[in-house]
């Protein structure tokens, strides 16, 4: 029988995935956006599941809320990448030091 | 063991591998084609938990949306993706230490927790019964009338993000030629055109 567990075992081996693909992606600025969505798509099986276990809409409520943020922040990061490619010519993370001084 | 069962256990398996790819792959593109394959496997799951209103509306947000402006933005940069991953080999050992690093504390997190005495009676919005009211009309119920502004809120906050992202990336290019309306209106044909008798056989 599959119960709340086995869900949070699958949203939490999603997130860790989600900060490995930060790590591993540092020159990679689409990459690292990329798992960002999968660690708010991990927060939404979480909250999905414990929704669904403990019989409360509220969870689902929260989780379209989530699904929004995550919308807005993927239109915005992208907007903010294509003007950095056109400034800087590359996407890397390193080349974003223009702030330094 | 059932066919929910079984289900479970592909839609889990594909997303959890489709993300791995994501992260893993060498062409950005192919990232973006595994991220909407995880996406889709984790609406299976959201169906296999009942919720199939979220279901549908992670296929049409990340799928039809977010999916696609990445993969519109990958197709869009000229980078050279291959020189990007060549150092992926030297963050790789600690960026596995912090993955087993968390995996361990959210294991201990996962094997430790109970539910309180009270939990069950802080009930906000208890999920009405399945066959009277389907999950989609009680989500609706619930978002149009205790949840009203919470959803307004989320569509300003969609409409500050459209605003935000035309804003960063609208730029007026000086190094192209433009189109004058009012210029081509007023421009006189007895000033821009002259009559000359040319003789035959005789050049300008």
């Amino acid at each position: 029988m599959i119960g709340l567990q086995h869900y949070l075992v699958v949203a939490a081996a999603l997130f860790v995935i989600g900060i490995f693909g930060i790590f591993l992606n540092r020159k990679n600025v689409i990459v690292i956006l990329m798992s960002i969505e999968l660690m708010l798509l991990a927060v939404n099986i979480n909250f999905v599941a414990f929704s669904s276990a403990s019989g409360d809409l509220v969870g689902q409520v929260f989780s379209l809320l989530i699904l929004t943020v995550a919308a807005a922040e993927a239109a915005i990061g992208l907007a903010i990448l294509v003007v950095f490619f056109r400034n800087r010519g590359s996407i890397d993370v390193e080349d974003a030091n223009v702030m330094k001084g | 063991m059932t066919v929910a069962d079984l289900a479970f256990y592909a839609f889990s398996t594909v997303t959890v591998a489709a993300a791995l790819m994501v992260t893993l792959s060498r062409n950005p593109v192919h990232s973006v084609l595994w991220l909407i394959l995880t996406f889709l496997s984790a609406a299976g799951l959201f169906v296999l938990l009942g919720a199939e209103f979220v279901a549908m509306l992670l296929i049409i947000v990340y799928v039809g949306a977010v999916a696609v402006l990445f993969l519109f933005v990958v197709m869009m940069l000229d980078v050279d993706f291959a020189a990007l991953k060549s150092e992926m080999a030297k963050y790789m050992p600690i960026g596995l230490l912090v993955a087993v690093i968390l995996l361990i504390q959210l294991a201990f997190g996962l094997g430790a927790w109970v539910t309180a005495d009270g939990a069950m009676g802080l009930h906000q919005a208890p999920t009405p019964d399945a066959t009277q009211i389907d999950n989609t009309r009680a989500l609706g119920l619930l978002l149009y009338d205790k949840y009203l502004y919470l959803f307004q809120l989320s569509g300003l906050i969609l409409l500050v993000a459209m605003i935000g992202a035309i804003v960063l990336t609208l730029r007026h290019r000086r190094d192209i030629k433009r189109q004058n309306v009012l210029h081509q209106m007023w421009r006189d044909p007895a000033k821009a055109l002259e009559m000359v008798d040319v003789k035959p056989g005789q050049g300008l």
